[in-house]
């Protein structure tokens, strides 16, 4: 098999590197002369399988969950997400049904297959479906895999139960998480996405939602609801981990 | 629209400068995105640090470039994608016909891509009988106008209200929408079907993970997110130096990216894909594609210009930039524009028609003093013209001008009273203003500008003085 460099139009150039160039005079030279040697390979894959942590802002380091909690709501209402807090996940229905009535909308409820069973008979007006995105679909209510502190992110991952595009199709998107699976950055994120994994490949998708659809391109005045929802409402269940 | 050549910057600039439109739209854009920049990044005292972080990651990263794109290749094959190493424009437009082929595509979406701009996809498609469909808003007007982007970041940032209204009222046959969010809920409309009806899906990646083999994309709309999820095939297009090692080296650049492109802690979307849906997802493309594109970049590794590749494509240099603040995208007439566009097009495209647009700078400084990746864009653009220069790609004019200033220069019996005179005449030309608007032998300068007239006294008469008073301590 020919080697990366050689694919790669002219890389191997990279490889003979030319006189230093003007800029470069005083400069170490910083691209690799010639192929890895074992040892420098070794190096690469060991800083890919311990895959460290770069410098993280204290925010991303918190670790009081009082304030990773306090934290996540500011910073996704900063980013336009509205955050209702519950007690319990039996309270999800009611909820739902409240957001619906006051947003005018039609008591029409897509659900994700991964969502829990909440208690749906108690709002039986609200009529609930279980699937992947349709066109026609208006709400949709699917599951948080964590969110994130630092950014008011929701991180939300594809599986066999957990279809993508009910994140972006419907207009309103309403999002079940838990308290407990808060965590402070995106690493935390990372890491427990590998130990989901076990070794093994990330979902096919990985979404981190900041806030609704948005667009500035109509001269830079932010609009919400471009093309995916025009609103996203986090119902956060305090349930005590 | 006939497309802009960088050849005629020159011209390209004045007729810029003399449309109102424009100016207008580009003092929005600076009176809007650089405070929130600004704002942005005030808030995150760590920033300048993640900048130093964020710069060692990339410059490792570029030292073992083969090594960690062999990585990712491994990791997107593992998962069932595909990778294509393109090492020229035309070979990468061959395999994602191939693909689209092969999937009997008619219409493509597309998510906003600077990747795609440089490969003109968008005629190359229409030429082969398949339509492709821009999905960001911004992008969705430049085609409709028949256009090109003139920012990397907003493409059609120097369109008013007004245009974007005519334009969907003659190609979407009305009625005339007026207000921002009727003609967002227009696109918005519109596009619904396309996405549905889409057969191959392509994005740009603001990032590939060696790590995992997976491609990122961050936008604001979720375009790129419908784009990618809906068709049977998602064809990713990436030039080589997107790659990173690891998902905590991609994070660090994200705490950057968005601050600096928009003033917003974090974008929207962000998303990571790896591979093909997996056999009982219930949506997602059966068939991914990571098309890895060289076209020019590996022959700068090595060289004065290989800091270029750690751009992030963020924008900040040209939403501070004097020049694109004044003349806007359109101007430089190539894909990449601005600070950052003035460096990566000779080096895309060659020397021989960009060799304006390395001149297309005050020196100021802005570009590298808010780069998230300190990519030293002023030192990168004079070494352009250093290289223009030695290979007398400078006019014959700017030649003579400083074989004259050499000669000159090496005597400095004559320099010094010739620069005397030279100052204090300047000085009295412009004594009202203290500008000069017009210079005899420099139309082609002072057409475009104001030369500001010198105090009268030369630099190295101030020198001395300045450096006489500090050894009395008189000032
Ligand atoms: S050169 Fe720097 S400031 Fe300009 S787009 Fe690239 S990363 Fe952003």
């Amino acid at each position: 098999m020919p080697t990366a460099s050689a694919r790669v139009g002219h890389e191997r150039r990279f490889r003979k590197r030319r006189g230093p160039g003007p800029g470069s005079r005083r400069r170490a030279p910083r691209a690799r002369c010639g192929a890895l040697t074992d040892d420098a390979k070794r190096e690469l894959d060991q800083r890919l399988a311990a895959h460290p942590r770069n410098l993280q802002p204290a925010v991303a380091r918190e670790s009081d969950a009082a304030r990773i909690l306090e934290r996540f709501v500011q910073a996704a209402e900063a980013a336009d997400v509205t955050v209702a807090r519950l007690s319990s996940a039996d309270a999800v229905p009611e909820a739902v049904a409240g957001y619906l009535q006051s947003h005018n909308l039609p008591p029409r409820l897509r659900l994700s297959p991964g969502a829990e069973s909440y208690p749906w008979e108690r709002v039986p007006l609200v009529e609930t479906s279980r699937g992947a995105a349709r066109g026609e679909d208006r709400v949709a209510l699917t599951p948080a895999l964590a969110g994130v502190a630092e950014t008011g992110s929701l991180v939300l991952e594809s599986g066999p139960d957990k279809p993508t595009a009910l994140n972006f199709l419907p207009e309103h998107h309403v999002v079940t998480l838990r308290a407990s699976e808060l965590v402070a950055s995106p690493e935390d994120v990372w890491d427990r996405l590998r130990a989901a994994a076990g070794g093994g490949s990330l979902p096919r998708t990985v979404n981190l939602i900041t806030g609704p659809s948005r667009t500035g391109d109509i001269e830079l005045t932010i609009h919400l609801g471009a093309h995916g929802p025009r609103a996203l409402h986090v119902l956060l269940i305090e349930d005590q981990g | 629209m006939a497309h802009l050549d960088p050849r005629d910057f020159k011209a390209n600039a004045r007729a810029a400068l003399a449309d109102r439109q424009l100016s207008d739209a580009l003092s929005r854009m600076s009176a809007g995105l650089v405070p929130k920049r600004a704002d942005a990044v005030a808030a995150l005292p760590e920033f300048d640090a993640l900048r130093d972080r964020a710069r060692e990651i990339k410059d490792h990263t570029l030292a073992n470039l083969d090594h960690y794109l062999e990585v990712f290749e491994a990791n997107c094959q593992a998962t069932g994608g595909q990778v294509h190493w393109c090492g020229t424009a035309d070979e990468a437009r061959s395999r994602i016909l191939e693909i689209c082929r092969a999937a009997d595509a008619r219409t493509v979406t597309k998510g906003k891509s600077m990747v795609g701009e440089e490969l003109h996809l968008n005629p190359f498609f229409e030429r082969h009988g398949i339509t492709p469909v821009e999905t960001d808003l911004g992008e969705y007007i430049v085609q409709l106008a028949d256009e090109v982007p003139s920012h990397i970041v907003a493409p059609a940032i120097h369109k008013t209200k007004e245009q974007v209204s005519d334009l969907f009222e003659r190609h979407h046959g009305g009625p005339r929408q007026e207000e921002p969010e009727a003609i967002i809920g227009e696109a918005r409309e519109v596009l619904r079907q396309r996405f549905l009806d889409a057969d191959v899906g392509i994005t740009g990646a603001n990032y590939l993970v060696a790590e995992t083999g997976s491609s990122v994309i961050v936008t604001n709309e979720g375009n790129g997110d419908l784009t990618q999820i809906l068709p049977k095939v998602h064809v990713v297009i990436a030039s080589i130096e997107k790659i990173v090692p690891t998902l905590e080296d991609a994070t660090t650049i994200l705490r950057l990216l968005a601050r600096s492109a928009t003033g917003q802690p974090f974008s929207a979307y962000t998303t990571f894909s790896t591979g093909p849906k997996r056999a009982d997802d219930l949506d997602g493309p059966e068939a991914y594609h990571v098309i890895l594109l060289d076209n020019g970049r590996s022959a700068m590794l090595g060289t004065e210009f290989q800091d270029m590749l750690r751009c992030i494509r963020c924008g900040a240099c040209m939403n501070h930039c004097p020049v694109y603040q004044s003349v806007g995208g359109h101007a430089y007439g190539t894909v990449y524009v601005g600070p950052m566009g003035s460096v990566l097009s000779p080096a895309l495209v060659g020397l021989e028609t960009t060799k304006h647009l390395p001149n297309a700078s005050t020196f100021c400084g802005r570009c590298e003093a808010v780069c998230p990746m300190r990519i030293p864009l002023p030192r990168m653009l004079r070494a352009w013209r250093e290289r223009a220069h030695e290979s007398g790609q400078t006019t014959v004019a700017e030649r003579r001008g400083l074989r004259l200033w050499a000669w000159f220069a090496r005597r400095p019996a004559l320099y010094g009273p010739g620069a005397r005179l030279a100052a204090r005449a300047l000085a009295w030309l412009g004594r009202d203003k203290g500008r000069l608007a017009r210079l005899p032998f420099a139309a082609g300068w002072t057409g475009g500008r104001d030369l500001p007239a010198p105090e009268g006294r030369t630099f190295q008469e101030q020198w001395r003085k300045d450096a006489d008073g500090i050894r009395t301590g008189r000032s």
